[in-house]
């Protein structure tokens, strides 16, 4: 599996995409969502909530376990992706598109997070 | 903690990418794909499994049918050659060691397949329980590997393969024959709630096998199957997992199962280890039952795990979930659950799984979840 270069990665295995007019997108990385296996439902922030990096903001859950959901930066979510809270496996088929989570207004400089090529070997290790 | 055992089939399934897990010190396969695709296969096509890491044990002799009468719950004696019974052994205090399918290979002949990570202790008590019968027991865990088909185009994939009388193989019943030129003890059981066999094989032969009924069951939509989908599958069908609604802190009239519990047999002049104890916790659930095993079906979407409360409608704990998954059937969460017996009865309002702070609503439902249409 190839991680995308343009993305930006969390140790938590989220992923984060530049931002345009400040506003950036969230998502699982493929890795996390082979690791889980077949997600069944996503319980997301909702718009408006604030988010803080490194804590929790939702839950997905699988067919054997539930995986807390963390935001890797601090700001306020804009919009979250219906197409996933109706049809979760989506995280699944395509994590790095259609599976896409929510999106924050970013409200900090994001920190401490991972280029692609050092996700790709934090995950190998 | 030592390495994981591998299967026979070990390179099969990593060349077929699947996830492994390590269960009851065994390396399995978890899944090859989504495990969701592969219950469904299971249910409307067929599916493969490896399930070697389950314990063969073996007990022959003149007083084989006693000892196994005396050291299980079970009426041994009764079965006839070339067929098989669900049965337990239990502690002298009635508390479950192990539920447990017993073949009757001949008639001084028994297969006794335990759960994997039961087995030591079940070769264990049955070697202790031996002592005075004409009667020997052999750990054949290492004998066989076993695979399984298991979906409703499990027979035409296997009768393509076999000149063995499937048609005049019942539920519940085993007789040797050869599979795509492989020895095997061909057994229509499972643990899926579909039609199905499992293929008791030479772990020597175990990839040929493998191979065959892949190539064999490939029209037919036959594909690999792993743990996961084996654990939602035998949730659905109201099957109990040892170690989730069996334990020796149970005895089988608590968990359900009394009826695999026969105190009338011939050998032994009816004694057997857990007698007494079993025929007081009979006697309790008969007029005191103590909490039931009972299914729930969720309102909502999030998942209930094993261990999470049953509440009330004021939020009181009336139990606990001993398996829950999404099941991929009914499109919603299901779970098993021990609750009280006030509020054991289906349709019991107010009934919710404590799901980490929040109270999701849940039906009350008899087991099982899902039965195939014969």
């Amino acid at each position: 599996m190839s991680n995308p270069q343009q993305l930006r990665y969390s140790k938590e295995h989220e992923w984060l995409s530049a931002a345009e007019d400040g506003v950036s997108t969230v998502g699982i990385t493929e890795h996390a969502a082979n690791a889980l296996g077949d997600v069944v439902y996503a319980q997301l922030p909702e718009v408006g909530d604030t988010v803080t990096a490194g804590e929790s903001c939702g839950e997905l859950e699988s067919t054997k376990s539930v995986s807390d959901l963390y935001s890797p930066v601090d700001g306020e979510v804009t919009e979250i992706n219906e197409d996933v809270a109706n049809d979760p496996s989506l995280v699944n088929s395509a994590p790095f598109e259609g599976g896409w989570l929510f999106k924050v207004k970013l409200s900090g400089e994001p920190e401490d997070l991972l280029s692609a090529d050092e996700y790709t070997a934090f995950t190998a290790g | 903690m030592s390495e994981p055992r591998r299967t026979a089939l070990d390179a099969t399934h990593r060349a077929l990418g699947a996830t492994m897990t390590d269960f009851a010190g065994w390396d399995m396969p978890l899944r090859y794909g989504s495990e969701r695709d592969e219950h469904v296969a299971v249910r409307t096509r067929a599916g493969l499994f490896d399930l070697s890491h389950m314990g063969e044990i073996t007990v022959t002799g003149p007083q084989a049918a006693d000892l196994l009468d005396y050291a299980l719950v079970g009426n041994i004696g009764s079965v006839k050659p070339g067929r098989a019974r669900y049965t337990m052994i239990c502690q002298e205090d009635g508390g479950i060691l192990d539920d447990l399918i017993v073949y009757r290979l001949a008639d001084q002949e028994y297969m006794v397949v335990a759960n994997a990570s039961n087995a030591q202790t079940v070769l264990d008590a049955l070697t202790a329980r031996q002592a005075g019968f004409d009667a020997a027991v052999r750990d054949d865990r290492d004998a066989y590997a076993l695979l399984a088909v298991q979906g409703p185009e499990s027979p035409g994939i296997l009768k393509s393969l076999t000149d063995a009388d499937l048609d005049g193989l019942k539920y519940y019943a085993g007789l040797p024959g050869t599979v795509a030129g492989v020895e095997a003890l061909i057994a229509r059981t499972g643990y899926t709630g579909e039609d199905g066999f499992e293929l008791f094989v030479r772990p020597a032969d175990a990839v040929a096998l493998w191979e065959a009924l892949t190539e064999a069951g490939k029209d037919a939509g036959l594909v690999p199957c792993g743990l996961s989908c084996r654990d939602t599958l035998r949730l659905e069908a109201g099957m109990p997992l040892y170690g989730n609604e069996l334990s020796t802190s149970l005895t089988p009239f608590d968990a359900g199962l009394g009826r695999v519990v026969k105190f009338e047999k011939p050998g032994n002049e009816g004694r057997f280890v857990g007698r007494d104890a079993l025929a007081a916790a009979a006697e309790r659930a008969e007029q005191n039952p103590p909490r039931k095993l009972v299914g729930l079906i969720a309102e909502g979407r999030r998942v209930p795990r094993a261990g999470y409360p049953v509440v009330d409608a004021e939020g009181t704990a009336i139990g606990t979930v001993t398996s829950g998954a999404p099941s991929p059937t009914l499109g919603k969460p299901v779970a098993m659950a021990y609750v009280d017996a006030a509020h054991a009865e289906p349709g019991t309002k107010g009934v919710a799984v404590d799901i980490r702070g929040k109270h999701e609503p849940y039906e009350v439902v008899a087991l099982p979840f899902y039965k195939r249409e014969k």
